[in-house]
């Protein structure tokens, strides 16, 4: 390993036929037991990076070192060190979970004697003992995403890289499963590298976020961090009486610039310096003997910091995106 | 992180061909459907065609000795066919990237698919030889000529089941796999499958069937039904079967570096 670093990427460029560039000239580094979020719409490039890390396809150029190991020279030692659980949750749909990890911890070299005892302790940590001698064909879309990742911890991986884990998934499951990420980072030291859509789950699960667009990385930093860069807090009062929304307005106008109305009745204020200035506000409406029905502040969100550094919204761009990269990437006789 | 000996090949070879035998095992379609097919097919022609053995110079008076050959042409095909289909399966689905990401040899994955071929080759040919004898067909080489008979119709599912195996790689789709295979149905029914090939009148049939290697596969497993030792049928029989084995599994090796890109 290079000093604390588990993942360093330098210039990182992926092409497709036809010159499509999926990652075009990524910097990144994950330091050891971080979990980092890898965020942008469908076709951003988040999972050709993702293949090209875990040795699934070979840089068209730049420099990748996964656990220390050159992902383009030493792919068998990259994939010693590391977990993937991939986009499309490939499970042999004839096979039992206890089945799959039996062939997985064989493949993977698993001494014959350990094989039935480590995959019957990760199907436990996963909820899937009771699961384990039904075919996967029946199970939910949770639980196939489960065994997928009983899977990928199967070896005990340093490195765990999860592309997009909990895209389909319903609430509960999702939640299962950021539990167990981080749990995996904080008790085991597990470094995460976690590509998502979704704004929430970077925000609550990753240490520090890389937000790609169109092959580029366009801003990195902590959640927090990144948000403080392209906004401040919104304040949003709704008077109880109708007629004092002129007066709320007035009592509100020193503490920063009016913003619209973020649901009906409602005055919304950019703060101009931070959240610090909530109870300065309270006393100003005080005294403006404004009697209020809702007081709210709102921290700026990751979709800010997407329509900050690339003119749309993230769940706007997921939508328009036609996706050149995972819809082409997977054909690699081709590419 | 644990320190691990990779798995040996031997060990990798037994876990992905014990997994390409559950699928079999677990889809009685995949069985069933392919041994019995044939059979039927074998019942119908015996029926229908046994006055073609009243043709002078037709080489035996049972058309089902004749016969007998077909369904290890045919089982062999619909092997072949199940095998590259669940291939192709696990390159669309994504499982070949899930066993790529282990230290598994592509020479293990070739190996474990063709265990699941053999499999059922050994499963087949057992079978039509079985319902064979039981039917009265006499095999005119006697006992190691049934054994030989065996081991010929293994080697030519074995052969067909690594251009399965190909195409399966070369394609990546298992519908594209499927719509290769009526080409071999066809390559059967233009061989010397049904007819001998020197009481076929039309010219342009009989040239087909003499250039089509799969004439020479069919000809090889009567020899011993009908004829009894022949070198000069059994050598060209598994001659091509060990050609097409070879050809097949070196375009399959290839087919899989392209697939697995894996540095």
């Amino acid at each position: 390993m290079t000093g604390e670093r588990a993942i360093e990427v330098t210039g990182l460029v992926r092409e497709f036929k036809g010159g499509i560039r999926a990652v075009d000239g990524i910097d990144l580094h994950v330091a050891a037991g971080e979990i980092y979020g890898f965020l942008g719409p469908n076709g951003a490039g988040k999972s050709t990076t993702v293949k090209v890390l875990t040795t699934l396809l070979p840089p068209t150029s730049g420099q990748a070192r996964v656990a220390g190991f050159d992902v383009a020279k030493e792919g068998a030692k990259v994939r010693a060190s590391i977990g993937v659980a991939l986009q499309d949750v490939a499970l042999d749909p004839m096979l039992t979970g206890r089945e799959h990890m039996r062939l997985q911890a064989g493949l993977q070299g698993i001494p014959r004697a350990e094989r039935a005892e480590r995959g019957n302790e990760l199907l436990e940590r996963v909820g899937l003992s009771d699961a384990g001698d039904r075919k996967s064909s029946t199970y939910s879309g949770g639980m196939k995403r489960r065994l997928d990742l009983a899977l990928a911890l199967l070896h005990g991986p340093r490195i765990l890289f999860l592309d997009e884990p909990t895209t389909g998934l319903d609430v509960q499951s999702r939640t299962a499963l950021w539990d167990e990420v981080a749990r995996l980072a904080r008790e085991e030291g597990t470094t995460v590298f976690l590509t998502t859509q979704y704004l929430e789950e970077a925000d609550v699960l990753a240490d520090r976020v890389g937000i790609i667009d169109n092959g580029k990385i366009v801003a990195e930093g902590t959640p927090a961090a990144l948000k403080a860069q392209v906004s401040r807090p919104t304040v949003e009062v709704i008077p109880r009486d109708a007629a004092d929304w002129a007066a709320t307005s007035e009592a509100l106008r020193p503490f920063g610039e009016q913003v619209g109305e973020r649901q009906a009745g409602s005055i919304a204020v950019r703060l101009r310096s931070g959240a610090e200035q909530l109870a300065d506000i309270v006393r100003a409406l005080d005294v403006a003997n404004v009697n209020v029905a809702h007081l709210a502040l709102h921290e700026p969100t990751l979709d800010d910091v997407f329509l900050a550094k690339t003119g749309r919204s993230l769940e706007g761009a997921a939508a328009a995106e036609a996706a050149p990269d995972e819809g082409a990437a997977p054909d690699r006789a081709a590419a | 992180m644990t320190a691990l000996a990779s798995a040996n090949l031997p060990s990798q070879v037994g876990l992905l061909a014990g997994r390409a035998i559950t699928h079999i095992v677990r889809a009685p379609a995949q069985v069933v459907f392919p041994i019995v097919f044939p059979l039927v097919l074998l019942a119908v022609n015996t029926s229908g065609l046994d006055a073609a053995t009243k043709v002078p110079g037709f080489p035996t008076a049972s058309y089902l000795d004749f016969a007998l050959a077909v369904p290890f042409m045919q089982g062999a095909l619909f092997a072949a066919l199940n095998g590259g289909q669940d291939l192709a399966r696990d390159i669309e689905g994504g499982f070949i990237d899930r066993l790529a990401l282990t230290p598994m040899s592509g020479a293990a994955l070739l190996a474990g698919q063709l265990g699941g071929a053999l499999f059922m080759g050994v499963v087949g040919a057992v079978i039509y030889l079985l319902v064979g004898l039981i039917l009265g067909v006499g095999i005119a080489a006697g006992v190691a000529g049934a054994l030989v008979l065996l081991l010929l119709a293994i080697s030519i599912s074995f052969a067909f089941a690594c251009f399965g195996m190909f195409i399966a790689l070369r394609l990546g789709d298992g519908q594209a796999v499927q719509g290769f295979f009526p080409l071999f149905f066809v390559l059967l029914f233009l061989s010397s499958a049904f007819y001998p090939r020197d009481l076929i009148e039309q010219d342009w049939f009989r040239t087909i069937a003499t250039y089509n290697p799969v004439s020479y596969l069919v000809e090889g497993i009567r020899s011993l039904v009908i004829t009894g030792w022949d070198a000069g049928a059994l050598l060209p029989a598994f001659g091509i079967a060990a050609a097409a084995t070879v050809l097949f599994l070196t375009l399959s090796s290839r087919a899989l570096r392209t697939r697995l890109t894996r540095t």
